[in-house]
């Protein structure tokens, strides 16, 4: 077998591998069981002291959202105050950069607080370390320890019976920092240091080329950041380039270690469910639904782009390599084409290459696991999002087999099909609505010069920003002039709304679940880990999330596509 | 049990002839606003309707013919939608009204202040009290206040054998339409004109109060959503069209999201809904709401009585044991002479048994039922609750039987002794399920007769079946544990509460309920009503009081035991005919895209051609071609709708994945091939 497949397989096996004694860890930090991490017991008590928070007072859904909320607010405020005083800042800013424009420092604040990491800045030049780490790298940690606690939430409700407690979001949110984020990070963090990356507070290099000419490299305390932006699936690259830069990514082993990572946790999730709610069949069953749309997502982009562009081989150029326009070489077709896979079914978002450059069906690939938005999906908002799914799933093929729909003994009853219908609606709705303004607007003034490119891939470029955007991937297919008010903002409002809606609405389900009464299992109720609801879940979100994007892909990458092999 | 044939052709043309003109009256669209799909259909008509009259002046819309034929499809679909519902509903009614036909005007002898007036059956109100005699045709529901008749309940029932009404007790409630045989009633009205329980259930089916059921409510949102899904994606191609430099018509617009909502489930949602009424009402049940019948498919534990559903009527003689010392013939003399005055059941099947056996008592050969005829110096000794003993008397021989207990008593108080035998076939009967009862002749044991409950031939597999559904099934029965328990094991029902009195049911139903599952029981007396209100679906037999009838949210015309199962099945068929059908209507979308979708482009995006992977002659052919599938699939579907999809009891699992293959897998094949040949019929036009 090619080597370049085997180099991907190895990362996904060893995801895999990892992830299930991790999930089992995960599950006891949750549950709030004894771990070796409780060494940071006297820490987090002390936070708690410090912030005068109860972190042992049970609370139901809708307190914990409003927990959430409050919480996330004050996150938006010191990032937007600090953003917009970079100027001011009295250290960490040796290369002495400006305040951020307002509506870039809305949309940035908003991006690093959502999970989403859309950087409309370049990191090396827009912000100071101050920043970088103050801002963006505390965010990273705090807004994925959101998702996680939220998730958790989840967890818990769907264990409850005809009690609305779902537990504490305060507590949930700290232990997810510090026993799930931190130990990860640390560990890829001092893997990317052996591998190359720096971790500085020295200013800009200054080197002398052999032609004379002075070069600043930019440096800085990367591979920190460098770690939580995968660990978290965030996705915020230190410098504009993300992973493709050699200080992001050095190596082929630094790439595999990142890619991992990338995967980890959100799989690793997956499987504490199984674990924290004793239903680890249907943990499987969600982990093969995901998986199964994982890997036809993954062969097609990875098919695409090792076969090469029509394009460039029409012109006589040797495309062996596969399609390599905007690859790194130490990287490759293959390894270029899963990193995309992973990072836009993760919600992730950071790039070993550039999406824009990919070929069309690979870039659709790309945008349909966004819009799916739930294969592994985020940390801990993918199985959030997938739950919706589930919901929606259990109550068409209950009604299938001739009863109420019931959910883990629940009964989904209207309240919770119109809380699931919504949400599953929203996505489709904000990219929709968004890019369909957009392209208003760019047929209208063509002038206005948002696009690099004309015609259909100026289009993709449009869709995928938005789908990255309410998907909170962050990952840009670039060639789009986005640092504009009109893109700072609508972006910044998608991506809110695309962040918290998703949330609420689920826990507002499991919540509404966590009080009915549980009902017993028998030979009539339908279980959620046979193949036959593998089938109705695969079917669902093909249905909500492929078809309702089919004409809007149609014109873009599809397009593309058959423009490019249809003579 | 036979039961009143009332067969309706699906498409009775009496009925489509009333369905037609009311599918054009459900145009309104406040009626249509209660069907948010169907809704947006016929905005989307109006909509077409103006588009074609502007494509006569202005051509930058299509060709009127175009728009025109659009505008006609889109309106034939409305009318499809809503002859389905009408369908129903008239099929519902005329059911109902064959019911109802039993109860025409009929005059009414009206006792007021002891004199007799006739008034018609319609002047009656509740609490007027009327008198039947012979023949007379009971006016309207109500309860027997004073006297015995045998009444003739055919008319309802379809049940030939007349049965015995009386007043006080179970059996004092009377049905309307019904015939008086012999003997004289006075019967109070129980219900105002217009609110019994039949008024009530026409209601429902008619659409005047009928109300949604909790999962159809579910179902419309969860429709509606994919609604706005498909409104906003229709809404976005144009401004994305416009960038892509490929104005798309209204038309096309317009045809493309009828297309995608789901049409098909939406139109045939309240038919679906109705018909199950309808169903039920066929199975000569009466649901008083929609909602107990969708409830009767969520059922996990069924209370049926032993007595008529598992077991044959009553228990039956089937062996005599003599004891130890006395002969079989011996025994079977003073069996049979110990029951010769016995009415019950249990009595006479003794004599049956003997009979069966040869032995004929040589002084009942020609006996007419006048034992004082056949043995002149008999003293009937009845049955009493002090001695739980009966016999006769003949001179100096006392012939008794009973129980084994009050036997034993008997022979003991007198200085003999039970033998060790007689002791052991009580034992041995009992263990295997029988009642034993034991005979004496001048207070010493002659042997023991063997009782046994006949279990209805099929009544296992129905359970088995039952089992399969995931439903649970409890017998209830007065017998002592050990006997139910044999019973209940034979039967092959799961649980069982014996020596059961009303408060144990309701004992039960709320320890069922509160570990979470839905109970459904039948019953007929007074003192049933408190369980029959407890459970989630309670039966009440028509037959039986008032007050149970008021306490159940069904009512049993045919005071059929096992109706219980068929009920059950009524409300899963409803809920799986609901599922599949929405299951259908959204897999069609995936052949519509491909239809639609390289229509909408193909002219300015010419390499779009490869999507169009069934051929279709020309984008507008294409186009018309999915909305006539669209339109035409409504009223291929309606038998289904109307008669429900078939509930097999194959276990969950399986069942979901058969219906997935059949309707997912179905549902996605089907328009690929309808389209095309639809495609290719109309080809010739352009």
């Amino acid at each position: 077998m090619n080597s370049e497949i085997i180099g991907i397989a190895f990362i996904f096996v060893l995801t895999i591998a990892l992830a299930l004694p991790f999930a089992k860890y995960c599950s006891r930090v949750l549950k709030g069981e004894p771990v070796w991490s409780d060494i940071l017991l006297p820490v987090e008590r002390m936070v708690f002291k410090w912030s005068g928070v109860d972190p042992n007072r049970p609370m139901d859904w809708k307190e914990n959202m409003t927990a959430m909320l409050v919480l996330n607010g004050v996150f938006f405020v010191v990032a937007m105050i600090l953003l917009l005083t970079q100027t001011y800042h009295p250290f960490w800013n040796p290369d002495h950069i400006g305040s951020m424009e307002p509506t870039t420092a809305f949309n940035t604040a908003i991006s690093f607080m959502t999970n989403t990491n859309l950087q409309h800045y370049s990191g090396e030049t827009g912000a100071t370390y101050l920043s970088q780490l103050l801002v963006f790298c505390f965010l990273q940690f705090v807004s994925a320890g959101t998702g996680i606690a939220a998730m958790a939430l989840l967890f818990k409700a769907l264990t409850l019976s005809e009690s609305g407690k779902v537990g504490n979001f305060y507590y949930l949110f700290l232990r997810s920092c510090t026993r799930i984020l931190l130990p990860v990070s640390v560990l890829l963090a001092l893997i990317l240091v052996w591998q190359g990356s720096p971790s500085t507070f020295k200013a800009a290099a200054e080197v002398v080329t052999l032609e004379s000419d002075t070069l600043h490299v930019a440096t800085g305390p990367v591979a920190p950041m460098v770690a939580i932006k995968q660990v978290g699936t965030n996705g915020g690259g230190y410098f504009g380039p993300n992973s493709t830069h050699p200080f992001e990514n050095p190596t082929y082993v630094s790439n595999i270690a990142e890619n991992v990572a990338i995967l980890f946790i959100p799989i690793s999730l997956v499987f504490a469910f199984g674990y924290y709610t004793g239903r680890r069949r249907a943990a499987l069953a969600f982990f093969g639904t995901m998986t199964i749309m994982f890997l036809l997502l993954t062969i097609t982009s990875v098919y695409f782009e090792m076969k090469g562009s029509p394009a460039i081989h029409a012109m006589g150029i040797d495309d062996s390599l596969g399609n390599m326009e905007g690859k790194e070489v130490r990287f490759g077709a293959a390894a270029s084409s899963f990193w995309g896979i992973s990072t836009t079914s993760t919600s992730n978002g950071s790039v070993n290459s550039m999406h824009d450059s990919h070929t069309p069906l690979s870039g659709a690939a790309f945008m349909l696991d966004m819009m799916i938005n739930a294969i592994y999906g985020g940390v801990g908002v993918g199985f959030i999002n997938f739950f919706v799914f589930v919901v929606i799933g259990v109550f068409i093929s209950g009604l299938m087999v001739g009863r109420t729909p019931e959910l883990f003994g629940k009964k989904i009853e209207a309240r919770e099909v119109k809380i699931a219908a919504l949400v599953a609606i929203a996505h489709p709705f904000f990219i929709l609505l968004s890019t369909a303004i957009a392209t208003h607007i760019a047929s209208r003034q063509p002038e206005i010069g948002w696009l690099a490119n004309p015609s259909y891939h100026g289009f993709s470029e449009m869709l995928y920003e938005f789908t990255s955007a309410s998907a909170n991937n962050g990952s840009g297919f670039e060639g789009l002039g986005d640092a504009t008010p009109f893109w700072n903002i609508a972006c910044g409002l998608v991506m809110i709304f695309g962040r918290f809606i998703p949330i609420i609405g689920p826990v507002a389900i499991a919540g509404s679940l966590a009080m009915k009464r549980r009902i017993p299992e028998g030979a009539g109720t339908m279980k959620v880990d046979s193949p036959a609801f593998v089938a109705v879940l695969l079917s669902v979100i093909i249905i909500i999330a492929a078809l309702s994007f089919f004409p809007a892909l149609t014109l873009g990458p599809v397009a593309e596509y058959f423009s490019m092999i249809v003579k | 049990m036979k039961r009143v044939v009332r067969k309706l052709k699906l498409l009775e043309p009496a009925l489509v002839r009333t369905s037609v003109k009311k599918s054009f009256i459900k145009l309104d669209p406040r009626v249509m606003m209660k069907n948010p799909v169907m809704f947006c259909v016929e905005i989307g008509t109006v909509i077409m309707l103006v588009v074609s009259i502007y494509s006569f002046a202005f051509t930058d819309q299509g060709s009127p013919a175009y728009n025109i034929s659009i505008f006609f499809i889109l309106l034939i679909t409305l009318l499809f939608a809503n002859f389905a519902e009408a369908l129903a509903e008239a099929r519902g009614k005329a059911q109902a009204d064959s019911l109802r036909k039993t109860r025409e005007d009929t005059p009414a002898k009206v006792v007021i202040s002891d004199r007799i007036m006739i008034r018609s059956s319609s002047s009656l109100r509740k609490g007027d009290i009327f008198l039947c005699e012979p023949n007379d045709v009971i006016p309207t529901d109500g309860e027997i206040i004073e006297g015995i008749a045998t009444v003739d309940e055919s008319a309802i029932t379809g049940e030939s054998a007349p049965v015995i009404r009386e007043a006080g007790g179970d059996k004092s409630s009377v049905t309307g339409g019904t015939t008086v045989l012999s003997d004289r009633i006075k019967v109070l009205v129980t219900t105002q004109p217009g609110e019994s329980f039949l008024d009530k259930m026409i209601n429902l089916v008619e659409g005047a109060s009928r109300q949604k059921t909790p999962n159809e409510i579910a179902l419309t949102i969860l429709l509606s959503a994919f609604t706005i899904v498909f409104l906003l994606v229709t809404a976005t191609l144009k401004p994305f069209g416009d960038y892509a430099n490929t104005p798309i018509n209204i038309g096309a617009l317009i045809a493309l999201f009828v297309c995608l909502i789901p049409t098909t489930i939406g139109g045939l949602l309240s038919a679906i809904g109705i018909a199950g009424m309808d169903r039920a009402l066929r199975a000569n049940v009466i649901a008083k709401s929609g909602r107990a019948v969708e409830t009767a498919g969520d059922v996990d534990v069924l209370l049926l009585d032993k007595t008529g559903t598992i077991t044959i009527g009553n228990r039956k003689a089937t062996a005599f044991h003599p004891a130890n010392g006395f002969d079989i013939d011996q025994l079977m003399e003073c069996a049979t002479l110990s029951s010769v005055a016995d009415e019950t059941p249990e009595g006479k099947s003794v004599i049956e048994l003997a009979n069966s056996k040869g032995y004929t008592h040589p002084s009942l050969v020609g006996f007419k039922g006048d034992i004082t005829y056949a043995l002149p110096n008999a003293k009937i000794v009845k049955f009493s609750a002090s001695t739980r003993t009966s016999g006769i008397d003949l001179g100096t021989r006392t012939i008794r039987k009973g129980a084994f207990d009050s036997i034993r008593n008997l022979v003991e108080q007198s200085g003999n002794k039970l033998p060790q035998d007689v002791e052991k076939f009580v034992k041995d009967i009992a263990d295997n399920g029988g009642t034993p009862l034991v005979v004496a002749e001048n207070h010493k044991a002659v042997g023991v007769i063997e009782l046994q409950d006949i279990i209805k031939p099929g009544i296992t597999q129905r359970f088995d079946r039952l089992r399969k559904m995931g439903v649970k099934t409890v017998m209830v029965t007065g017998d002592n544990p050990l006997t139910a328990k044999y019973i209940s094991l034979v039967a092959g029902v799961d649980d069982f509460i014996a020596e059961a009195s009303p408060e144990d049911k309701l004992e039960y139903i709320r320890k069922e309920q509160a570990s979470g599952k839905l109970v459904a029981m039948m019953g007929d007396g007074t003192n049933d009503a408190p369980a029959l209100a407890q459970a989630d679906v309670g039966v009440a037999m028509n037959s039986g009081t008032q007050a149970a009838k008021e306490a159940g949210n069904m009512v049993d015309l045919d005071n059929d035991p096992t109706k219980l199962i068929e009920v059950v099945e009524i409300g899963k068929q409803l809920l799986i005919t609901r599922g599949t059908l929405t299951t259908f209507s959204i897999a069609n979308d995936v052949a519509k895209f491909f239809a639609i979708i390289p229509a909408l482009f193909v002219v300015s995006i010419p390499s779009l051609q490869a999507l169009n992977i069934m051929h279709l002659f020309n984008p507008e052919s294409a186009i018309l071609s999915a909305v006539i599938f669209n339109a035409l699939i409504i009223p291929l579907l309606i038998p289904l709708a109307l008669r429900g999809v078939q509930y097999k009891p194959i276990g969950a699992d399986a069942l979901l994945a058969r219906n997935l293959v059949i309707y997912g897998l179905g549902g996605i094949i089907t328009p690929f091939v309808g389209i095309k040949l639809i495609d290719l019929i109309i080809t010739p036009i352009f």
